[in-house]
């Protein structure tokens, strides 16, 4: 049974971080414990499915302590300092069914592995694997690169890591960063990256009341609501104006925006919370022209000074050109480098707008030579066509 | 941490054959055998340190031999032209990075390009340096 199967791979999962702690707790460094732990999870992958232990916590602590033990027994070997194991060795016996992680501990493995020194995706690799419970391999397929090239990421991550204490109360910044890139590129595959990023918040969010994670979670949710409306059958890029609004998630949408309202209440806004905000009032038109251009457009400019991020004027002039009519957008757009990614299309789209259509198939054209991904230019390509078409 | 810097595939495409403008080294033929086989080294000990560095997704090399094919029309079979004519540009094989930023890309391919030729001096050949088409991002509001 597939969907029992995958259910069990999730609640396995899940005890990663737990079993992580515990084997810290026993005095493991984060590098060894993390490796013992992924050891583990490969062998229950492989035995549950057929022989599912009945204590799956327990099972896996003492499987991965063994593995550490195993370690440390080869490292101390080389280096014969054998008292170091016989004191570890008196542990292995230690029923792990009283051990529990803190809510700090658990907290301190996703600043650990989100830590400011790593590059972002290293620190999206080390978060999938040790907070998530993801497998190199699984890791690997999802980021289309060789489980090698993955295993290295992940242990120079650990290198660069390695006895950093972490400074209270880390950077929750930093975190937050690498759950959205991990949702950003969100395509399904065999991991559902996205749904994954869903999981990962959430349970970050039980251990942290920042407004800005619950933003987090509101604003991947809103998203995420959208998802089976993004794309046609063929695969064809669907724009937010042509989505068919009765596939949106209401499920979704509604969690969405009780967690963002009551975000929004604490009155310490930032800009997940604002970008939530954004995707809560396109969700709330239940025909997209319903939607309430006047506050996005507020919304945006909030965004705009809570972060210097250029995209974020782009899309403004875009709400502008929706709020204000297209030249109002074209204006606003005048006033910002014509080299940030997506102002040609952008540009396209509001010139579209104020009917310039010769000039936007044009521009679309341009666009579509310019984006960073296929769906995109193949969707910039069909939109000057259609305009070409109608000339 | 930058949120806009995440990981990108780049394509480095190595030619045995460009137009002669971007041909001014030695060609491989007229080295000794040990100036080839550092060549060689040189390339698998560039591609085992991005395996190290966690940059590496693929590398091959291509037969200088190939041939021309098209569709030959309904019912027709495939149309078949060739050898290569002696002007063709001939991809000599490529490399696939998945790196944090153009300029990293561009790092890597200027040392890959640096490997040894005739009397083993960099033969700074020109390589092309090509971006993968991504996936699409999942917020685009």
């Amino acid at each position: 049974m597939v969907a029992d199967d995958t259910l069990a791979e999730v609640e396995l999962r899940e005890l990663v971080p737990a079993v992580i702690g515990i084997l810290r707790g026993r005095g493991a460094d984060f590098a060894a414990a993390e490796d013992a732990v992924q050891e583990a999870l490969i062998e229950a992958l492989s035995a549950w499915p057929a022989d599912a232990p009945r204590d799956p916590r327990g099972w896996l602590v003492t499987v991965a302590w063994r593995k550490f033990l195993d370690g440390v027994r080869s490292d101390a070997s080389r280096s014969r300092r054998e008292e170091r194991v016989t004191l570890l060795d008196g542990l292995d016996e230690v029923r792990s069914a009283g051990e529990s992680v803190s809510v700090d501990d658990s907290l301190e493995l996703y600043f650990l592995c989100a830590h400011p020194d790593l590059a972002p995706a290293s620190a999206v690799a080390l978060t999938l694997r040790a907070v998530g419970g993801l497998t190199t391999k699984q890791i690997a397929t999802a980021y289309m690169v060789p489980e090698t090239t993955m295993a290295q990421r992940i242990s120079r991550a650990k290198r660069t890591i390695a006895g950093h204490r972490l400074d209270r109360p880390g950077d929750l910044g930093s975190v937050l960063t690498v759950l959205y890139l991990v949702f950003n590129e969100g395509h399904s595959g065999d991991v559902d990256l996205a749904a994954e990023a869903i999981r990962l918040t959430r349970g970050l969010r039980s251990l942290s009341d920042d407004p800005e994670v619950a933003g987090l979670l509101a604003l991947m949710l809103l998203h995420h609501a959208r998802r089976s409306s993004r794309f046609d059958p063929a695969g064809r890029l669907i724009a937010l104006a042509d989505q068919d609004r009765d596939r949106w998630d209401t499920a979704l949408i509604a969690e969405g925006i009780t967690i963002l309202q009551a975000a929004l209440a604490r009155d310490r806004v930032g800009p997940y919370q604002a970008q939530a905000a954004i995707a809560a009032l396109h969700a709330d038109a239940q025909r997209v022209e319903d939607t309430d251009w006047v506050q996005i457009l507020d919304w945006y400019d909030e965004l705009t000074a809570l972060t210097d991020n250029p995209v974020v004027a782009l899309n403004r002039a875009v709400a502008l050109g929706e709020a204000d009519g297209p030249q109002a957008g074209l204006a606003a757009l005048g006033e910002l480098a014509e080299d940030l990614p997506r102002y040609a299309a952008v540009e396209a789209h509001l010139r579209a707008a104020a009917g310039e259509t010769d000039r936007a198939a044009e521009l679309f054209a341009a666009a579509a030579a310019r984006t960073s991904n296929l769906a995109e230019r193949d969707h910039l390509m069909r939109r000057a066509a259609e305009l070409r078409a109608s000339l | 941490m930058d949120k806009e810097t995440i990981m990108a595939k780049y394509l480095m495409l190595k030619h045995y054959r460009m137009p002669s403008e971007y041909m001014d080294y030695t060609p491989m033929d007229q080295w000794a055998p040990e100036e080839v086989d550092a060549h060689v080294a040189y390339m698998n000990d560039f591609a085992d340190r991005l395996r190290e560095s966690g940059e590496f997704v693929d590398s091959q090399a291509l037969s200088p031999e190939g041939t021309f094919v098209r569709s030959g029309g309904p019912g027709q079979p495939p149309v078949t032209d060739g050898p290569f004519p002696e002007t063709k540009d001939l991809i000599a094989g490529w490399m696939v990075i998945d790196v944090g930023s153009y300029d990293r890309a561009l790092e890597l391919a200027g040392e890959l390009s640096a490997a040894p030729g005739k009397d083993g001096q960099p033969i700074r050949e020109w390589l092309e340096l090509r971006p993968f088409l991504g996936e699409a991002p999942t917020v685009t509001d």
